[in-house]
């Protein structure tokens, strides 16, 4: 790699690479359809028809543009920095999720499959999948670890209620890294009819650049809405990273702007220090999972550890590769929050902006917070709002020691 | 078969970089029977007991041992394998311990060939290079890494070819004619067709699709062929063995192991009778598919 970059968007090399990260590491049986999946995706992308009926559903279907939001009150209460939020958490099905769920299933449909897979740790994933599964009428089959299903038990019933089967995965740690074993497993006894929608921008090549290219939709407005707003690009971005889609559909169309400061937060869970936390970047190294080569958190052996993070979107012992890449590359700073700290920004969130963020996306406003506070008021922030916190209340009842029939 | 049968002549003569695998399908071939190939994993349900099993094996009739290094998060494995990879793990077996137990084995054996079998991760972390030249010291002939294709292989295959290690392929019932030749490209020791699309221990296949694939994957290449996943009975070994090379039996020998063990999950009194009373049956099986 040479020190000095033209570009930090030129994507995957042809066999997937992003530097040492990435590549296609999975079982023969699953070779030829990865192999496949990438030359009907690169089809897809040459044919015009296909944006243009994406662009139809994400408009009247999915809401967007999703708006640029100035957060005055939490701007104020900070007394630094102006914090915008890219409000993702008001697409439908409530969180960004379903920007990519609907450029796969368009694939999907493209390659004549005619049943879905899909792993979920919050459900998030898990809900806009058998929603796109339901406007579509495919099968549709979502694998969830028990841990998760316990937690978020609102999603999974509304995975149901849109026709889902949801299969509770009880082996390993049965969180995120579990369910997609379980999805591999599925797709590799099924490989002719099944599409599997991966939720993030990680798994083997194609799946980090494709399911990035579907969320730059977020970057790609964000751009044109602040300088609208603002007459000017951003200083600085800051999103939630746990596989990391949100973040890098944010990042994407921003990379090659070197002012622009690009910050993604990891879940610190109960502190670095404690090695109960999900922070891969910060706190693994190199290894290879789930097909491709990222930074994991593992044991001396290569043994994957069990992630902790209060968030079950973000309790994952991996991340994106090219995440990974960037790192490395020094154009992103990953930081990471601890479970406190995000339980904390979510009430502020609530309080002050009446916008109750998922437990996910409060990570990213509590880095906001955090650095706005230090920060000159013409410094101009855009934080991911990357999903709505309904389906967290629970957790955060049971972290705030109340009765959710209590009066607060 | 005749390129291995030369190679395994030429290192046998030279003494250096001993080729078990060539010389053992060479025998195969002069005996005109199918072989059987076992899989156990190391560790499983503890270092001992697992090393016992082991080396009871080829005296069962065991041709060729893939023995298993266990990894927390095994995706192409089913039930019965993954269970196997975390006893293994919570009872302390490393991939360090795997090497040891495979040269433990070799100071009674040094016939019968050993292929590790495992996903890469581990290797990773260990080092390929330092990974290659341990496991060529403690006596291993051949590599199953079964997420490293071959469009990813390179980065190991150049250090177990400076060591005299096979890295060993898998094909499947997806692998078409146009993806077959990228993986010989990288295949040595043997061919492990893998008779149906799933994972490890699922349901059998039908021997008429797999001997038709298998007549098509001759055609282009000479190397010895081994038909596995999902074969459990003295039957479906013969058939399969007669069809292949050999045959591979996996889930269901370690499946005698687990049925075995105590509820705590600790070794029970025919924790290494069990396996290896299957394995001679298999045995017997196998023998009577003359070719």
């Amino acid at each position: 790699m040479s020190h000095v970059l033209n570009t930090y968007r030129a994507g995957a090399d042809e066999r997937g690479h992003f530097g040492l990260f990435g590549g296609r590491y999975v079982a023969e049986t699953l070779m030829p359809l990865i192999l496949e999946l990438e030359e009907a995706y690169e089809a897809a992308k040459a044919d015009p028809a296909f944006h243009a009926e994406l662009r139809g559903l994400l408009t009247n279907y999915v809401g967007r543009p999703s708006p640029l939001y100035f957060a005055s009150r939490m701007t104020e209460a900070c007394g630094g920095a102006k914090i915008y939020f890219k409000r993702e958490d008001l697409n439908h099905t409530g969180a960004h999720k379903i920007n990519n769920c609907m450029g796969q299933i368009l694939l999907a449909r493209r390659m004549g499959k005619t049943r879905i897979i899909a792993e979920t740790g919050a459900g998030q994933h898990g809900v806009a999948t058998a929603t796109v599964c339901a406007l579509f009428g495919m099968k549709c089959v979502i694998y969830m670890g028990e841990t998760d299903i316990a937690r978020q038990a609102p999603n999974v019933f509304r995975m149901k209620l849109l026709g889902a089967e949801v299969k509770p995965v009880v082996s390993g740690s049965r969180t995120l890294k579990d369910a997609m074993n379980e999805a591999l497993r599925d797709w590799v006894t099924n490989v002719r009819d099944t599409f599997y929608i991966i939720g993030t921008v990680a798994g083997p090549h194609p799946y980090p650049s494709l399911v990035r290219d579907f969320q730059t939709v977020i970057g790609e407005e964000a751009r044109e809405q602040i300088q609208k707003a603002e007459g000017r690009l951003p200083d600085s971005l800051v999103a939630c990273v746990g596989g990391g889609s949100n973040a890098m559909g944010l990042f994407h169309p921003f990379l090659d702007d070197k002012e622009v400061r690009i910050i993604g937060v990891e879940a610190a869970g109960h502190g670095l220090e404690t090695g109960q936390h999900a922070a891969s970047l910060t706190g693994g190294r190199p290894g290879v999972l789930h097909g491709n080569r990222t930074y994991l958190l593992q044991d001396a052996d290569g043994q994957i550890t069990e992630a902790h993070s209060i968030s079950a979107g973000l309790d994952y012992p991996g991340i994106g590769p090219e995440h990974s890449w960037l790192k490395d590359v020094g154009r992103v700073e990953y930081v990471s929050i601890t479970d406190t700290e995000a339980v904390e920004a979510f009430q502020q969130t609530t309080r002050l902006e009446g916008i109750i963020p998922a437990l996910e996306s409060s990570h990213a406003v509590a880095q906001a917070m955090k650095m706005a506070r230090t920060l000159p008021k013409d410094h101009v922030m855009v934080v991911c709002m990357s999903g709505r916190g309904d389906k967290d209340v629970n957790t955060i009842a049971q972290a705030m020691g109340q009765d959710m029939g209590a009066s607060l | 078969m005749t390129a291995a049968s030369t190679t395994a002549t030429a290192a046998t003569a030279t003494g250096a970089a001993r080729d078990r695998l060539a010389e053992r399908f060479a025998k195969l071939k002069a005996e005109n029977r199918g072989g059987l190939v076992i899989y156990t994993m190391a560790g499983d349900p503890d270092a001992r007991t697992a090393l016992e099993i082991m080396k009871g094996l080829p005296a069962a009739g065991a041709d060729v041992i893939e023995l298993g290094m266990p990894f927390s998060d095994p995706m192409a494995d089913g039930p019965a394998i993954q269970a196997a990879a975390l006893r293994a793990l919570k009872a302390g077996m490393t991939l360090q311990g795997t090497l040891d137990t495979l040269a433990a084995f070799r100071e009674g054996d040094d016939e019968t060939p050993v292929v590790l079998m495992g996903y890469y991760n581990p290797i990773y972390a260990y080092g390929p290079q330092r990974f290659a030249e341990a496991a060529r010291a403690a006596g291993c002939d051949g590599l199953i890494i079964v997420d490293l294709p071959p469009e990813e292989a390179p980065e190991l295959n150049e250090h177990l070819d400076r060591v005299g290690i096979h890295l060993i392929f898998l094909t499947t019932p997806t692998t078409n004619e146009k993806r077959l030749p990228a993986v010989l490209k990288e295949a040595g020791g043997f061919l492990y067709y893998v008779s149906i699309t799933g994972i490890t221990g699922a349901a059998s296949a039908v021997e008429d699709e797999v001997a038709q694939a298998v007549a098509g994957i001759r055609a282009h290449t000479d190397l010895p062929i081994a038909v596995g996943f999902g074969i459990r009975t003295p039957e479906q070994a013969a058939a399969f063995a007669r069809i292949g090379d050999a045959a591979v039996v996996g889930s269901a020998v370690v499946a005698q192991i687990t049925d075995s063990l105590s509820a705590e999950g600790a070794a029970g009194p025919d924790t290494v009778a069990r396996p290896l009373a299957l394995v001679r049956d298999l045995a017997a099986g196998v023998r009577t598919a003359r070719q």
